[in-house]
């Protein structure tokens, strides 16, 4: 039995006995093309965060985040983690300890092509110095199978800017590719002001948003907001991911921005990851939100 | 229109502008981690006013997005924005320069009555 990688995601969604059997055989058969791949996106774990009201389990949220990962029928491609990766302390020792053990759960991650970048609670406090020591640098670039990944940092400026410098850089990795290239922005904050008076806006995103308008293939992925939303700035498409610690309301339903209360009838709502099916023909991103635990 | 209607309308804004200039308000506040004092701000609307921010610790910011009005509010420094509220409410403004564990919670409110 032969199926491709759509047939073969929607088998693995719909699971259950009645295609269990055949499943086993898909996962067999199944081989990865040149133009399509599926990537998984976790954001915003904050380990080192204590909060019993807002997540009783901030300690074991990750672990089982990265077990239904493992668990997938399928091992993603590539595994990448949009920053907020500990949780902020002004004690750059125990900034260190945070990453330090936020690397430790990580490694257990079946799949060991794992890119990671910062968040503003890893490095705004201290110019992302701590996450280079333990994850290298805070923007690049890497090519996967016809997609260009570009990653963006926003976060290791306090002001929440991208800066000149990385701006120029940013537009001499966009010159080398051609209009119809597909482009792919991995970064922490939103590029477009979302919801200034939350802080959910990127200072100088439009100059990064300026800079892609000419290719015809953009998708941004994001984090920050804890929640799922999905908006264009014209033809590009920004998708923002659940957190795995706790959930935020949506931008100013509520005068100030108060995480969401941990139910206890319903733990783990609102938290989650994310997993992107790449399709080249036509460009489109499938993206199907997964649960930390399973209902 | 009459010249003497046209000099009369102008006498008029002249005298607004006058009487805004001289209600102009001069609020100062004050940073520390993690909070302003005063945090709780009222102003008039149409009436200009001056914030004047200095810091007790650490830099900060100062944003009200309504307004569009924003600074670092840096050690050692009096930082200032002038604006004028062109409309009535409450409207949250925040520190926008990652300053520690306590900066999310870091805001305020400026209330503009007529």
């Amino acid at each position: 039995m032969t199926v491709d990688r759509r047939q073969f995601l929607k088998l693995a969604g719909l699971g259950g006995v009645v295609y269990a059997s055949g499943l086993a055989r898909a996962a067999d058969s199944y081989t990865s093309t040149q133009d399509e791949f599926f990537f998984v996106q976790l954001s915003d774990t904050h380990w080192g965060f204590e909060g019993p009201a807002l997540n009783p389990d901030a300690k074991g949220t990750l672990p089982k985040a990265v077990a239904a990962v493992n668990a997938l029928a399928e091992q993603p491609d590539f595994i990448v983690f949009t920053g907020d990766l500990t949780h902020t302390t002004d004690d750059p020792k125990e900034r260190r300890r945070r990453l330090a053990g936020f690397r430790d759960i990580v490694k257990d991650l079946k799949n060991p092509n794992v890119r990671f970048m910062p968040g503003e609670h890893d490095a705004s406090l201290d110019r992302g110095e701590a996450f280079k020591e333990f994850f290298g640098a805070t923007h690049y670039t890497f090519e996967h199978k016809g997609v260009s990944f570009i990653v963006l940092d926003n976060v290791s400026d306090p002001a929440a800017r991208i800066g000149e410098e990385q701006l120029a850089w940013f537009r001499g990795e966009l010159a080398k590719r051609k209009p119809e290239d597909r482009i792919v922005v991995l970064t922490h904050r939103p590029l477009f002001p979302l919801y200034p008076a939350w802080d959910w806006a990127t200072r100088d995103g439009d100059q990064a948003i300026a800079a892609l308008m000419p290719y015809h293939n953009v998708t941004v992925f994001y984090g920050h907001i804890h929640q799922e939303h999905h908006f264009k700035t014209a033809h590009i498409e920004h998708h923002s991911a659940k957190s795995l610690i706790f959930p935020l309301p949506p931008a100013g339903s509520l005068p100030k921005r108060e995480p969401v209360k941990w139910d206890p009838a319903q733990p783990y709502r609102g938290l989650g990851f994310r997993q992107i099916e790449a399709e080249a023909r036509p460009v489109e991103y499938k993206l199907t939100e997964l649960p930390v635990v399973k209902a | 229109m009459n010249r003497r209607l046209v000099l009369g309308m102008a006498a008029s804004a002249l005298l607004a502008a006058f009487s805004a200039r001289s209600q102009e308000k001069v609020v100062r506040i004050q940073a520390r981690k993690f909070s302003y004092s005063p945090s709780r701000v009222t102003l008039k609307k149409g009436v200009p006013v001056t914030l004047e921010f200095t810091t007790a610790d650490v830099a900060m910011g100062f944003n009200a997005p309504d307004f569009n009005v924003r600074t670092d509010i840096l050690p050692g420094q009096t930082s200032r924005v002038r604006f004028t509220p062109d409309k009535t409410g409450t409207f949250v403004f925040l520190c926008d320069l990652f300053c520690g564990e306590g900066h999310e919670k870091m805001s305020g409110q400026l209330k503009v009555v007529a």
